[in-house]
């Protein structure tokens, strides 16, 4: 493992540390989220909002589906060399009424998820740069 | 009904890996029209082209280049770009010159050159385009297909088997298409040997990106009567709507979909809405539908066409095609062309391709690939960024 310091692979995108969350906005007026945050305008046709909150989304989620990367995905993508496939969870918020793509952690491969479980936010590396180790989203079955 | 046109003809170039200039395949696809309806081009008054991303300049101005290429002539044109639905809008603006009575007979054309390998968005740090998002996160189109594909297995029971039983379907017809890419017909072991890409589909689950070209000509039933053809198909109905918020499937290539935490708002299916304007446009309903042409990105998204376009009740359509219902020579044959899996995406050029599909079809003229007493046909596709149509064509 690496010692270098933990960076963001997207910055802004989620809080660092223990227990992250993606971070996204929410509408003052009509309470839509977005994720990727949106603090411009709002895209509920029946809400003509200006105003946005930043908010932390749930932590977790149910499995709306999921996949994996058999093939080294094309650039930006930074394949690890030999290429290590990786599977790819869809998660349902409850609270946001919303799903979240992202990889699942390293070690998780798709004969160990079934749609319907309980996955929760983790931070793992995506890449490493000469300066730093970048980090993202992942998710992960929650044990039990 | 007073909103239909004609087709009179239909021309195409076959699809493939050619190399060459897409303005070439667009040329060679409205000749064929051309000489299919016997419409001189000086009669041709609107050029109606789809856009091509892929080859600079003169793509973004299709319509003028096909018209350019094929002779300027003085005839108004149009360019329209709506992803996989191009070929749709293009149409549809061809339809509204002749139905506001501006023109009698236009040029439907669209066609591409696709580069090798994989399609790549541009380079740098832009975490603002989603697209660069999703690739730098590892997520690709298989993806969004896969996704799709394990939920059907999971909530109906859908079976890769069943996966598999779509591309041999569909290689079969393919195999009778003269102008198909691939004309090989495999067996479900042939899938089952391919490569797993994104766990459930297989390589040959998944479609590949090809060159090609596709024309209709159009007229008014009026003209089409005059020149002794008032019997040709018609156009019955295009659908282009957008997607109604909250888009409760995440689509490529975003990272997230909508949220419908809002009071009101429900999480829609942007698939299952394309087609509901087109019956009632066309004043028919799915029990009139004699086949149908979806677009297959994968093996299993054509299930989920044939759901989304009613054929059968949500989660039937497996059945449907375990009982060789969806095969040329059963009840409701599904891509009769052979589908993407055997033409590979030509992304301005295929919507208009599925029309020729069932022009012929409905003429009679689809040769071994006829299916017998067709009367009305639809079309079903979606693209990026809220792009998709449903196109109705009767006898």
């Amino acid at each position: 493992m690496s010692d270098k310091p933990l960076a963001p692979a997207i910055e802004g995108w989620h809080t660092m540390g223990e227990q992250p969350r993606l971070i996204g906005t929410q509408c003052s007026d009509c309470g839509t989220y977005f994720f990727p945050k949106q603090s411009d305008y709002c895209k509920n046709p029946d809400c003509d909002s200006t105003e946005f909150e930043e908010v932390q989304l749930s932590r977790t989620g149910q499995l709306w589906s999921y996949t994996n990367a058999g093939y080294k995905p094309p650039t930006p993508f930074v394949a690890a060399d030999p290429f290590e496939p990786f599977a790819i969870a869809a998660v349902q918020l409850e609270r946001e009424q919303m799903t979240v793509l992202g990889q699942v952690v390293g070690g998780v491969g798709v004969e160990q998820l079934k749609i319907g479980m309980t996955m929760e936010l983790v931070l793992e590396a995506l890449h490493e740069t000469d300066d730093d180790v970048k980090v993202t989203w992942k998710w992960q079955p929650v044990a039990g | 009904m007073s909103n239909e046109i004609a087709i009179l003809g239909a021309g195409m170039h076959p699809w493939g890996k050619w190399g060459h200039s897409f303005v070439q395949y667009g040329v060679a696809a409205a000749r064929e029209a051309l000489a299919d309806a016997g419409v001189p081009w000086r009669d041709v008054r609107f050029v109606s082209g789809g856009a091509t991303m892929r080859c600079g300049y003169p793509g973004y101005v299709a319509g003028a280049t096909f018209a350019q290429a094929l002779g300027w002539q003085g005839a108004e044109v149009n360019t329209s770009y709506a992803a996989c639905a191009s070929g749709s809008q293009a149409l549809a603006a061809a339809r509204n010159k002749i139905l506001a009575g501006e023109c009698e007979v236009a040029l439907v054309v669209g066609a591409d050159t696709t580069p090798k390998g994989f399609l790549a968005p541009a380079g740098g740090y832009r975490p603002e385009d989603p697209d660069w998002v999703r690739f730098y996160l590892g997520i690709t189109n298989p993806t969004y297909f896969a996704l799709y594909a394990r939920r059907r297995m999971d909530l109906y029971g859908d079976t890769q088997e069943d996966f598999a039983a779509v591309k041999v379907k569909n290689a079969l017809a393919g195999s009778k298409n003269p102008r198909a890419r691939y004309r090989k017909c495999f067996t479900p072991e042939d899938v089952a040997a391919s490569a797993m890409v994104a766990d459930p589909l297989r390589l040959m689950d998944i479609c590949a990106t090809s060159d090609g070209g596709a024309a209709l000509i159009v007229s008014s039933v009026d003209y089409a009567r005059r020149i002794g053809k008032g019997d040709a198909p018609r156009v019955a109905a295009i659908s282009t709507v957008t997607p109604t918020f909250a888009s409760g499937v995440v689509e490529m290539p975003d990272i997230a979909t909508d949220s419908a935490a809002a009071a009101g708002i429900d999480a829609h299916s942007y698939r299952a809405s394309l087609p509901v304007k087109a019956y009632e446009e066309a004043g028919i309903g799915p029990e009139d539908v004699s086949l149908a042409e979806v677009y297959d990105l994968s093996t299993a998204l054509e299930l989920d066409w044939i759901e989304d376009l009613q054929l059968v009740p949500r989660g039937e359509a497996a059945q449907l095609l375990r009982r060789g219902d969806t095969a040329i020579g059963g009840r409701i044959p599904v891509n009769t062309s052979g589908g993407l899996a055997c033409f590979g995406e030509a992304v301005p050029a295929q919507a208009i391709a599925q029309i020729c599909e069932l022009t012929w079809q409905l003429r009679g003229q689809a040769g071994e690939r006829q299916v017998e007493g067709a009367k009305v046909g639809i079309t079903a596709n979606q693209g990026l960024f809220g792009h998709g149509s449903s196109v109705i064509v009767k006898a």
